[in-house]
């Protein structure tokens, strides 16, 4: 496996961890915000020399020449490849942001540690060589949420029911796979934990209500950490998706289909604002897990996209919701609130990063939005029309808590309550992310596509199901090869699946 | 430089100042440096009229050439060459385009000069222009898209800044819920017009009107797909045409886009994006004669809005309205004329159609004023005018067909009642389920924070 010259990973993992040990130990509130800005940023450079260095070095997956824990396990630890090379950068911007524009009066509500600690975890999940490492910082992911919520006093047995179920099944899933023969009925059982797990994770009905409960206890930016880098979705990318037949595939698309759908609906009903958030967040996230499952890269090339804009869009759109709700607290949506004279920027925010989530032309989401209809469509015109449905009522959803919270008799207030400079700053870097992506989306798509071709080369080469690429004048599938035998998912890989002409 | 030189960056420069007047306006709006209205009258006036001028300048050309179609290139968006998928953008002045797309110019920068005056001083003048831009982009884009990709660009901008100036006077509760409205109408168009658009690329390999088209310019070329393709595509795409065109059964919401400013309604519902859909239609002309019941299904659904915005017109009791259900009884008989294959009479109607129409709607806020003036000075009120209806048609029958056209047709009522209520009754009972089940989790209420008020989604008539 190639080298980085640089300890990128290793400095992805303990930047964050510093940052968090430096920032207990700090007493003033506005000094550990500063702190936290500065470690969330260098983990974010981090995280960005890390997959331009990789980007560079052309090759479908490195690692660090400086891993001194490989010495110690005889085997890779960290490493980066197609898939977690942008989505390291995309997670670090994501919790910079949330940090950034956390008022100040909010700092107290809002551990910028336990953040830091939540930071690192995701990033390590995302860098972790083997399945068990995967595992493992899956089930350590969810302890700093549960010290969140037990901190605000509030019940947490929603969310152990759910995160303790989903660590039990990974952990059974995995020794099953791992200590059974390949094809075997147990294997199979055990692929079924697996999936079963990580769409727990990922809220797949009926398992999602710890979602929404979440969302409804912990703190807006916590919450929306703990989802928005789309760890559920990771999961099945590494865990169920390299040696999983084609029929659990099949059931996880059906099931996320009806997720997206359902979300979609419940998402227009909803009359709190976070409760809406959260199953916007829901039918989004399933509708990547559509496109990964068709396992056509067509398909899966949008939903990495989709990931992506996915990720950027809807925390700007958490983002603005926790910056009025740090102005007017929780925001019913059986009136209109009027606040547009107030926070027109986070207004237009909220419109540019909702219409951004459901594919609004020149937009990030656009392309993906585009790609994900093109691959259902050449799995299935029905899915195809579900999934354009379920985009509409999104859309309807996005512009009807606008115009509930920003429409309507003018909010009076004796404070001034418009956007700060940090809030500003936020806006801006996503604003321009979103438009800058939308208006040249080739590279990403580029690597995206690159991703996943090395998925879809995985499964082939695992003698799995995979759907080819069209003929020439792409009018027919080729036929779906679905065969049983997976291998284990730390098998190393044997040859680059990367095309060699990337740009 | 030759000709096709030439050619190719009057093209350009037709899209270019509408994209430099968005971007404009949407920087200092988002970065809260507004620009003074001189400002905001000149740089638009400046925008419409270098891109008319340069539009006016591809007509020249192309009469002098005798060219009858010049695509303008910008190359793939986005590509992906191994799975054949192209995003591609592109051009296309022909016979249809360059008549659209002066027609668009001249239209909004007639409106843009009078919304400065009639807006002057109004707390929402920045917001409006703003929209009004990301509407001339996405009408001149839509005007000259050359991939179906492209127009739907277009497309979509028109539908967001529809529904937002609909919304104008947003600290009224009527008029949100009337752009909420007219949003989900030109969402549902919007999924119908992605599915197409996707399908077509399927069946063509790409989504360029030349390979949909063959290579004859508009309105010569032929359709390359089979009879039961183009039905297909053909009803999807006439689906997403009735609702930005408000035809039968989405006639509803072109009365409550009257709740936006007049300069926005007369150049949105009364001249051009009621007509885009008809434009739609035009431009995908080729399927039509394809597929028999396709252009019979277009006949009817144009025969049956004509019919019933004649019906509504002679009944309403504002002037807005009346205009408004007058729009869409043209806009029938335009859609009808399309399904019968008269192409350049439909065109030479949606021009006519929407300059007259323009100028009722933005005379209409001194009509009243006009009214008063003539009967103070005849000294007696005016006659009224007859609602139309035969008078062999029994009473009890006049009154039914007055009380359907007064009310619209009920459609608005009929759409609340068998789609909106039962959706919302639905999803609603599920969450009742939700929060039982995560009462019975957390073993105690689970929805502390929540609101628990009932809400109404759909107001009245304004």
């Amino acid at each position: 496996m190639s080298e980085l010259h640089l300890p990128w990973l290793e400095a992805m993992v303990v930047l964050p961890l510093l940052g968090a040990v430096v920032i207990r130990l700090t007493r003033h509130s506005d000094a550990a915000w500063r702190r936290g800005v500065v470690f969330s940023g260098l983990t974010l450079l981090a995280a960005i020399g890390a997959w331009q260095e990789f980007n560079f070095l052309h090759v479908p997956e490195a690692h660090s020449r400086f891993d001194v824990l490989s010495r110690v396990f005889q085997s890779d630890v960290l490493f980066i490849d197609e898939l977690s090379a942008p989505l390291l950068p995309l997670t670090a911007l994501l919790y910079l942001l949330v940090i950034l524009a956390t008022m100040r009066t909010k700092i107290r509500h809002f551990s910028i540690s336990r953040a830091l600690c939540s930071e690192a975890i995701v990033l390590a999940t995302f860098l972790c060589h083997s399945a068990w490492g995967v595992i493992g910082c899956l089930i350590a992911g969810t302890i700093p949420l549960w010290f969140e919520l037990r901190r605000r006093g509030q019940p947490t047995r929603i969310f152990v029911i759910h995160m303790g179920v989903f660590s039990i099944l990974l952990v059974a899933g995995q020794s099953l796979v791992q200590s059974t023969d390949p094809g075997s009925v147990m294997s199979v059982v055990g692929i079924c934990l697996l999936t079963i797990a990580a769409l727990t994770r990922s809220g797949i009905v009926p398992a999602h209500c710890w979602i929404s409960d979440l969302f409804e206890r912990a703190s807006f930016g916590m919450s929306l950490l703990f989802v928005t880098p789309l760890v559920g979705a990771f999961a099945v990318m590494r865990l169920v998706l390299p040696i999983a037949p084609t029929w659990i595939l099949e059931v996880i698309a059906i099931a996320s289909l009806i997720t997206a759908v359902y979300a979609a609906g419940m998402a227009l009903v909803q009359r709190d604002t976070r409760r809406f958030f959260c199953y916007l967040f829901l039918s989004h996230a399933s509708l990547v897990l559509i496109g990964i499952e068709l396992t056509t890269p067509i398909g899966m090339t949008g939903a990495l996209c989709t990931w992506i804009a996915v990720g950027l869009s809807l925390t700007g759109l958490g983002l603005t919701l926790r910056s009025v709700e740090a102005r007017t607290g929780r925001l019913p949506l059986d009136r209109f609130h009027g606040l547009y004279d107030h926070v027109p920027a986070l207004a237009a925010l909220f419109l540019l990063t909702g219409l951004a989530s459901i594919g609004f032309p020149g937009t990030l989401g656009f392309v993906g939005a585009e790609l994900l209809v093109e691959g259902t469509v050449r799995a299935s015109p029905a899915i195809s029309t579900v999934v354009v449905i379920t985009g509409a009522l999104n859309g309807l959803a996005i512009m009807r808590v606008y115009f509930r919270i920003f429409t309507g008799t003018r909010h009076v207030t004796s404070i001034d309550i418009s956007s700060r400079s940090r809030e500003r700053l936020a806006v801006t870097i996503l604003a321009l992310l979103i438009i800058g992506g939308g208006l040249f989306p080739q590279p990403g798509v580029e690597s995206r596509y690159h991703a996943a071709v090395q998925l879809a080369e995985l499964r082939q080469q695992r003698g799995l199901g995979i759907q080819q690429a069209p003929n020439k004048n792409g009018l027919e599938n080729a036929a779906n090869v679905t065969t049983h035998g997976p291998r284990r998912i730390d098998a190393p890989r044997r040859h680059s699946a990367r095309p060699e002409h990337k740009s | 430089m030759n000709v096709d030189e030439v050619l190719q960056w009057l093209g350009r420069l037709v899209v270019i100042p509408p994209a430099i007047l968005l971007l404009v306006l949407g920087l200092s709006a988002i970065f809260r440096r507004p620009l003074n209205e001189r400002r905001v009258g000149r740089l638009t006036a400046g925008c419409v009229m270098s891109g008319l001028a340069c539009a006016a300048a591809v007509l020249g050309v192309m009469l002098i050439t005798g060219e009858r179609h010049v695509p303008v290139e910008f190359g793939h968006w986005v590509v992906i060459p191994e799975e054949h998928f192209h995003f591609h953008l592109k051009l296309i002045f022909d016979r249809l385009s360059v008549p659209f797309v002066i027609l668009s110019f001249v239209l909004v920068g007639t409106i843009g000069a009078f919304a400065n005056r009639y807006l002057h001083r109004e707390p929402g003048y920045d917001r409006f222009f703003v929209c009004f831009a990301m509407f001339l982009l996405g009408m001149i884009v839509a005007s000259v898209a050359g991939t179906i990709e492209t127009l739907f660009l277009g497309w979509e901008l028109v539908g967001l800044s529809s529904a937002l100036l609909v919304a104008f006077f947003h600290d009224r509760s009527n008029p949100v819920i009337n752009g909420l409205r007219i949003w989900s109408i030109y969402r549902i168009a919007d999924a119908a017009f992605l599915v197409a658009a996707v399908v077509l690329h399927r069946l063509t390999g790409a989504g360029d009107f030349e390979g949909l088209m063959g290579t004859g310019a508009w309105p010569l070329g032929a359709a390359a797909l089979t009879s039961q393709q183009a039905l297909i595509v053909g009803l999807l795409l006439l689906f997403a045409a009735a609702g930005k065109s408000a035809l039968l059964p989405f006639s509803g919401w072109l009365p409550r886009a009257m709740e936006g400013p007049t300069p926005s309604s007369a150049v949105f519902y009364g001249a051009l994006s009621v007509h885009l859909g008809a434009f739609l239609l035009l431009r995908v002309s080729p399927i039509l004669e394809l597929s028999g019941a396709l252009s019979a299904t277009v006949v009817v659904l144009g025969l049956a809005s004509a019919l019933f915005g004649a019906m509504a017109a002679r009944v309403q009791s504002d002037a807005k309205t009346a205009l408004a259900f007058a729009s869409l009884t043209q806009v029938g008989i335009i859609t009808a004329e399309i399904g019968f294959g008269l192409r350049y009479i439909a065109l030479v109607h949606i021009i006519g159609h929407a300059c007259l129409r323009t100028l009722q709607l933005l005379r209409a806020p001194s009509m009243l004023h006009d009214y008063h003036r003539i009967e103070n000075a005849i000294g007696d009120h005016l006659p009224e005018g007859s609602s139309g209806i035969p008078g062999w048609i029994p009473r009890v029958g006049q009154s039914s067909i007055y009380r359907f056209s007064f009310e619209r047709g009920h459609l608005d009522a009929m759409l609340d009642r068998f789609i909106v209520s039962p959706f919302v009754a639905i999803f609603r009972l599920c969450d009742e389920w939700e929060q039982h089940w995560t009462d019975f989790l957390t073993g105690g209420p689970s929805r502390e924070f929540s609101a628990r008020t009932t809400t109404t989604e759909t107001a009245e008539e304004p």
